[in-house]
């Protein structure tokens, strides 16, 4: 879908269609680009502002763009006991990014999950749909060391 | 229907909620978030009540009465709860009281002392905040801010300007512009309307006090004052006096004793801008040009049209506003006078209004240097008074310095909201008869609604006529200007809701019975003046004469009339 057939399929000055409507223009993009919340005040008809307070209001919106490699790390609690928050620590200073951000190259994202449901492996990483469990800082290095690689 | 609230048995209409029944009957609830004629949030929870049969509290502020309802507002349940509110705001507040711009005139600080909250009973993490310093009028301090979303509810309902909004949730809510960007660097309009409504010091005035206490102290420069028509009806709530108590003589008396050399009147500019504007109206109808013409005073307003209907910028009157009038004189046609390098003159403008401020830093509206150095509001005067050690009260009234101290009754009625359309009447109808209105009040634009619409007869010539105030009254208006439907000839527009007198600058709280006395005084000025119309006034005569010639001239043009900018609304 190109970006004016998202608009099309929105009939304007309807505040209610708001979140629908950034629902599909992160679909197409990935995520929400600031241009198109302008777009999108526009044609709901409603300030800038308030766009934005709706979007910082929904986990399910993002304002920049996601990695190459989404690193998902189970913060749950049989994770959190066997130290995910090391995990996630090793991670964060290996590609110098805070959970919830982007590295610049675009290559990693790190997300938090509060469980992932693999208790039995804990404590679990998921990249891109891919599962590692029982992992250490040294695994942890290693696995982002090969997503380098292969770019 | 009857209620009983706190044993006392009193009558109630259907639809209204109980805070709005015991604020009739005099039993204060406490509120933070409630702004009356709003829908109300709930958000603060402060005006909770016991309700029988129940089982919890309620806020009495979103609660509508219903028959042989019983109601407690001061039961130990209803106290113990508020308390702990109290006790949790301030746990996520910064509690700098000491230094904060609003100490001893802050709504938490007064509950927490109501309350006899006699600790930090909660100790936890506080929610970081940035400063926003950025924008020539206002600051935001987060940190303070309590989200009570009263800045909100003003901008987006009440102004149409939505600037601001709640962003982020739970313990990272804040309130803060589109992408956290600067107010300078959204559509903010500065009219300040949600300084005067923060309960709090989230937001306050850009301070220009220092600025103009290093000009009285610098004894190169020849500091002269102007003090706007709403502030002399509005500054003595400071001092504790009634509210709409004029005290014009007092604040010249003051200005003099904190060490200004001169103090003029900007009455005085706003006889000069009727001539002018009645001048261009006339003008415009005359040889068809662009209609209507609206009034371009209020700069809160000048700031609304330039960024959400740039197209329309042409119907704004060119004349600068009253205090660039009056500071653009002064560097010229008084310099000279008086044998002063203009660039010695300092220009202070005390002013009701925040948006002044940005106003007064515009590019167009100076040469070689602007009009108006500095804007201070009713606030910053009251606060330069008394750091100054004056007792308001006993201060003698004193007059203006001649000759732009001269006014009159037009001038006087710029403060409240139809003002400016009254007052220019009167000078077009003189301008186009040759002879005064018989009629000098002109009722039809009077009174405290947001749009007030009359035409009148001059001669032949029918005018259609609007005063609107309050941004998100214009709205339509503009639209039908857009789509070529308007009718109107001439449309006054203020940006705060009844003009000056409820400006971004005037004192804190205000309310609509002293909106109500500071309008009444505004018009009782007019009254008691023995001249009413701008061209009687025997300065502003002199001043054409001896130097700008005629309304409309070429020095006028240079001095007195502006032009406008385009801005983006994002």
């Amino acid at each position: 879908m190109n970006e004016q057939s998202i608009f099309d399929a929105y009939s304007p000055k309807d505040t209610s269609l708001l979140i629908p409507l950034l629902q599909d223009i992160q679909e197409e993009y990935g995520y929400l680009p600031e241009d198109q919340l302008e777009k999108v005040a526009d044609h709901v008809g409603l300030p800038l502002s308030r766009v934005y307070g709706v979007v910082t209001f929904y986990n399910q919106f993002r304002l920049k763009p996601l990695g190459k490699y989404v690193i998902k790390v189970c913060r749950g609690t049989a994770c959190h006991v066997k130290g995910s928050l090391e995990i996630l620590r090793t991670i964060e200073s290996e590609l110098g990014i805070k959970a919830g951000d982007t590295t610049k190259d675009l290559l990693f994202s790190i997300e938090t999950v509060a469980c992932m449901g693999a208790c039995s492996i804990a404590p679990v990483i998921v990249i891109n749909g891919n599962y590692y469990g029982g992992l250490t800082p040294k695994s942890i290095h290693k696995l982002i060391k090969q997503c380098k690689e292969r770019g | 229907m009857n209620i009983t609230i706190n044993n006392l048995e009193v009558w109630a209409n259907p639809g209204e909620t109980i805070l709005e029944v015991a604020e009739r009957e005099g039993i204060r609830i406490p509120t933070l978030c409630y702004l009356k004629g709003f829908s109300p949030t709930g958000a603060c929870r402060m005006c909770m009540v016991e309700i029988q049969n129940e089982g919890r509290l309620m806020p009495s502020c979103a609660f509508p009465v219903y028959d042989g309802m019983i109601v407690q507002t001061n039961s130990p349940n209803v106290r113990r709860a508020r308390k702990t509110i109290i006790e949790l705001l301030i746990a996520n507040h910064p509690q700098d009281c000491l230094v904060c711009i609003r100490n001893g005139n802050c709504s938490l600080q007064t509950l927490a002392a109501e309350y006899g909250v006699r600790s930090y009973r909660y100790v936890g993490q506080r929610r970081k905040g940035k400063l926003d310093l950025a924008s020539p009028s206002i600051e935001r301090d987060p940190e303070k801010c309590i989200l009570c979303g009263r800045c909100v509810r003003i901008c987006h309902e009440m102004q149409h300007v939505g600037a601001i909004d709640l962003v982020n949730r739970g313990f990272n809510s804040t309130v803060s512009p589109a992408m956290d960007r600067s107010l300078n660097t959204v559509a903010c309009v500065y009219c300040g309307q949600c300084i005067v409504n923060c309960p709090v010091g989230a937001l306050r005035e850009k301070s220009d006090q220092k600025r103009v206490w290093e000009a009285i102290n610098n004894t190169d420069k020849l500091v002269v004052a102007q003090i706007a028509p709403a502030v002399r009806v509005s500054i003595g709530e400071e001092f504790g006096l009634e509210p709409g108590e004029i005290v014009t003589g007092k604040i010249v008396a003051a200005l003099r004793r904190m060490g200004i050399d001169t103090v003029f009147d900007t009455n005085f500019a706003a006889d000069l801008t009727i001539m002018e504007e009645a001048h261009e109206l006339i003008e415009r109808i005359t040889h068809h040009k662009t209609l209507p013409m609206i009034t371009s005073c209020s700069p809160g307003w000048v700031k609304y049209l330039e960024h959400f209907y740039p197209d329309l910028l042409d119907h704004l009157s060119t004349c600068k506003s009253p205090h660039e009038m009056e500071g653009a004189v002064i560097k010229s046609y008084y310099a000279r006078k008086m044998g002063v390098n203009p660039e010695k003159i300092f220009v202070v403008s005390i002013m009701p209004c925040i948006a002044k401020k940005f106003e007064a830093q515009r590019p167009e509206l100076g040469n070689d240097f602007q009009d108006v150095d500095a804007v201070i509001t009713t606030r910053e005067l009251a606060r330069m008074i008394r750091i100054a050690g004056l007792d308001f009260e006993r201060l003698p009234n004193e007059a203006f310095d001649d000759p732009l101290g001269e006014s009159t009754g037009a001038g006087a009625i710029f403060g409240v909201a139809g003002g400016v359309m009254e007052a220019a009447l009167r000078t077009a109808h003189a301008m186009l008869t040759g002879k005064d209105m018989p009629m000098i009040e002109f009722s039809p634009i009077r009174g405290l609604q947001g749009v007030k619409e009359a035409s009148v007869d001059i001669q032949g010539i029918k005018l259609k006529i609007a005063a609107v105030s309050g941004l998100k009254n214009i709205d339509i208006l503009l639209q039908d200007i857009q789509k070529g439907t308007s009718e109107y000839h001439f449309i006054e527009v203020m940006a705060c809701p009844n003009g000056c007198i409820n400006g971004g600058g005037q004192p804190i709280p205000s309310s609509p019975e002293k909106i109500k006395k500071r309008t009444e005084a505004i018009y009782k000025i007019d009254q008691g003046l023995a001249k009413r119309c701008s061209h009687h006034n025997q300065s502003i005569q002199k001043l054409y004469k001896e130097f700008l010639e005629k309304p409309g001239s070429h020095t006028a043009h240079e001095l007195l009339h502006t032009h406008y900018t385009k801005r983006n609304r994002y």
